[in-house]
């Protein structure tokens, strides 16, 4: 009988909720305790803190990959519109999203903002909520706005579960997501250091885990996953270190990951589930809850097209620090057909990686392209040309 | 300062046929294309920005000469220009997804930033980005500030997902406007904010847009003297763009008004490119833009079957007047908030829905189109369920076209035909289903 090493059985375990559409984890959650909610989100972020404050699960719903047959959902949308709403609507219309209680959706971008005013009309017995985020980063103009928005949210989910959420639940709160992005942040330096060790299509099934698990949970299965990758030794390529960007919103299919991996690239950062990274260290935890959490996204957060740079020399800034800080030899822009955002913001950052002389490439994808062997190529092809003219 | 009293005497001898006041706009936006193209020479700093949530009355206060890229990029498509800049911004590097106001207004800097009237227009010395809703003005301001390298400053607008202004998003527009925009439009023009020039042109708007709504209601008679969505694309041109506060559109407004009132009198239809139109067989009610690149045969295939469009909801994209909102001058920073939360696009679903079926109801049309355009997913994510839940809660049927507004690959004129007039022959089915109603 041969062990399956525990690596191993963390992904595999990861993977089965990455393919479990019908949310069997979710559902699990909710009945373990009579009365508990689940609250579904949308990518790029919104304040899980407030959900679990409200002692909540928080469901990060990334639409339904490659894995089912979009039929319902395309009579909702034309065929220049994305993939991820038509896929999302088609799991919520099919009864797969019934576990939830509510729904919320942030702001990134026209089409997700509409699918919160879709999700109004067609789940009416449903919270629904779509959450605004400040584009203006000053304290006292869109902090003040952010702190009255997440007032609201903080009263919503305070009347669903029928009692208040206090500054002590929402601190608690804090420190446990905390600790969630202290660990996802050390698996990503981990995986930085030692690519081979943690490959990318396990870490992306690592992070999907934690949109259906609980975080203290997630948290733990982050620690395990690293400390099990580090006892398994993998054998070291000779593989070009690139930058994966674009990918923040609708998902490309695992196997996608795994060919940009076999085709010679060691993917030592990306954009997946920036929710789980977006502010970029703790949040104070004995101060005022939603002040703390307002200074957090106005100054230390993540950057991405979604989000306005204020001025023209703020553009590709956080993309270059990222791609020093995991040295990086190239970055892969990776974004979904039809997504405004990425595609938009993509020429604005190949001009600023060309003066750079960062090398880069680009390709869309859908969530369920199916047609791997072209991006694989392409892929390929980048690596060599990093490996064999590069002169960074 | 761009504002006379004078209504200008139009001196075109007209090819098509057009009401007076239509060829006074285009003469009015031909105008405002030579101020730019001039404004270097007379000394003037020159801002661009977005239709919706267009702060014109503010951008007078500190003597900017105004560019809107949209109406630049929708003149181009007029002009049958558009469809090699989108070739030349895709050969730049952009994507065949994206929007193509956006690729139009790049290819039209790639080529030496030639206006849609032969005139170079002047870069921009900022760029006010009102994120009013439409996500991809935030990126096209970016893509225009990385190319030219000038400042820009927002104003993010909150997006009314619950179908409300709540007080902290009119505070919130406010608080950026007196902090950040207009000390900015301040520092970058070199002339202080006087809040009581702000009221004045605001009280020329408020007569125009008592006015326009005048004329866009007249709809509501049988016959419509107005086609209200492409004849409508000649009456809000001025209001919509660099005009609302001058005199000269007060005037505009009030000459086109007379015009309207008059034809209104004489039970007279809406004046298409082809002269008088004939009977008024059909009313609709249109959600989306138009497409610009072909626009006069779009047109045409409306009139030629007797169908007017009573109302669109694109008639409303630079401002909702039509349910009460006026500038207001006692107010001036509040109402220019207002205005902006309360543009078309910003509206959420349900309530856009709302807007549709009481159109349907007052309008006493037929049905609704939409005029789905690939560009612009603020307008079209949503719009097929917009056609069922319309065709739900009115009874009246509803038909769906896919166009776009400046990229002349997407407009199939037999396509957009066979369906239209599908369309029409099921209107008149259902009439005849149901005699009692008409």
């Amino acid at each position: 009988m041969t062990t399956v090493a525990p690596v191993i059985q963390i992904v595999e375990r990861c993977q089965a909720l990455f393919e479990d559409l019908e949310l069997n984890a979710v559902k699990q959650w909710k009945a373990a305790v009579p009365g508990r909610k689940a609250i579904g989100y949308m990518p790029i972020y919104v304040p899980r803190e407030l959900v679990h404050a409200a002692g909540m699960l928080s469901v990060g719903i990334l639409g339904g990959g490659d894995q089912i047959e979009v039929i319902q959902g395309d009579a909702y949308y034309q065929s220049y519109i994305c993939r991820i709403p038509r896929s999302t609507i088609e799991l919520a219309l099919t009864g797969r999203l019934d576990c939830l209680d509510g729904m919320l959706f942030p702001s990134i971008c026209d089409v997700i903002r509409n699918l919160s005013g879709m999700w109004q009309i067609l789940f009416k017995d449903k919270y629904v909520r779509y959450f605004d985020v400040p584009q203006n980063y000053e304290d006292a103009i869109g902090g003040t706005f952010y702190i009255n928005e997440l007032q609201a949210l903080r009263d919503d989910l305070g009347k669903l579960r029928g009692v208040p959420i206090t500054d002590e639940d929402l601190n608690a709160s804090i420190r446990v997501y905390n600790a969630n992005r202290r660990a996802v942040q050390d698996l990503y330096a981990y995986r930085a250091k030692n690519p081979w060790q943690a490959p990318t299509s396990e870490v992306y099934l690592v992070l999907r885990a934690g949109m259906v698990l609980p975080p203290e949970e997630h948290t733990q299965l982050v620690r395990d996953y690293i400390a099990a990758a580090e006892a398994l030794r993998r054998p070291k390529r000779d593989n070009a270190r690139v930058v994966l960007n674009g990918s923040f919103c609708e998902q490309p299919p695992l196997g996608l990951i795994k060919s940009i991996e076999m085709a010679g690239c060691y993917v030592v950062d990306d954009d997946f589930m920036l929710v789980t990274r977006w502010l970029l260290d703790d949040v104070p935890a004995s101060g005022k809850p939603l002040e703390e959490l307002s200074k957090a996204f106005l100054h230390r957060s993540a950057t991405t097209a979604a989000k306005y740079d204020a001025k023209r020399e703020d553009k590709g800034v956080f993309l270059l620090e990222r791609i020093k800080t995991s040295g990086a030899e190239g970055v892969i822009f990776a974004a979904p057909s039809f997504c405004d955002p990425a595609l938009l913001e993509r020429p604005m950052l190949q001009d600023v990686l060309s003066q750079h002389k960062v090398p880069h490439t680009a390709f869309k994808y859908a969530e369920n392209t199916g047609q791997m062997a072209p991006i694989r190529e392409q892929a390929g092809t980048f690596a060599d040309s990093i490996k064999l003219w590069s002169t960074t | 300062m761009n504002a006379t009293a004078a209504m200008p005497q139009s001196t075109k001898k007209p090819p098509v046929q057009k009401e007076d006041a239509m060829w006074l706009q285009k003469e009015m936006i031909n105008r405002n294309y030579h101020e730019l193209a001039t404004a270097r020479e007379q000394g003037r700093k020159v801002a661009a920005t977005f239709v919706p949530g267009n702060l014109n009355e503010l951008l007078m206060c500190f003597d900017f000469a105004r560019s809107l890229p949209e109406t630049n990029a929708l003149q181009n498509g007029l002009r049958k220009k558009s469809g090699k800049f989108i070739l030349d911004a895709e050969r730049d590097g952009q994507s065949e997804d994206v929007c193509n106001y956006v690729k139009a207004d790049l290819g039209m800097m790639l080529g030496g930033e030639i206006g849609p009237t032969g005139e170079a227009l002047p870069k921009p010395d900022i760029l006010l980005l009102s994120y009013t809703g439409c996500f991809t003005f935030m990126k096209w301001f970016e893509l225009i500030r990385h190319k030219y390298g000038c400042e820009s400053v927002m104003l993010h607008v909150p997006y009314q997902g619950e179908g409300k202004i709540a007080p902290n998003m009119r505070n919130y527009v406010v608080k950026q406007l007196k902090e950040t925009v207009i000390p900015t439009l301040e520092r970058i023009s070199g002339v202080k904010f006087d809040i009581d020039r702000l009221r004045q042109y605001m009280k020329e708007s408020t007569k125009a847009e008592e006015d326009l709504v005048a004329v866009l209601q007249s709809a509501k008679h049988r016959p419509s003297p107005i086609d209200g969505y492409f004849g409508a694309v000649y009456y809000i041109g001025p209001i919509f763009t660099a005009f609302r506060g001058t005199p000269e559109a007060t005037e505009f407004y009030r000459v086109l008004r007379q015009e309207i009132e008059q034809r209104l009198r004489e039970g007279k239809g809406p004046i298409t490119p082809d002269g008088e139109m004939g009977e008024e067989k059909y009313r609709l009610v249109v959600e989306g833009p138009p497409n610009w690149t072909s626009f006069r045969e779009f047109w045409k295939m409306f009139y030629d079957e007797g169908a007017v469009v009573v109302t669109s909801t694109y008639a409303k994209v630079g401002g909702v007047y039509d349910f009460g909102f006026r500038h207001d001058p006692e107010h001036p920073i509040e109402s220019l908030a207002e205005y902006c939360l309360g543009c078309y696009t910003n509206l959420n679903l349900p309530s856009r829905i709302d807007m549709i079926c009481k159109y349907i109801d007052d309008y006493q049309a037929d049905g609704l189109l939409i005029n789905s355009i690939k560009s612009c997913n603020s307008f079209s994510a949503g719009q097929l369920l917009i056609l069922r839940e319309v065709e739900r809660r009115t009874g009246k049927p509803a038909a769906f076209i896919e166009t776009d507004l400046v990229d002349p690959r997407y407009f199939s004129a037999s396509n957009v035909k066979n369906r239209l007039e599908s369309y029409l022959q099921m209107v008149k089915q259902k009439r005849a289903a149901a005699p009692a109603a008409h």
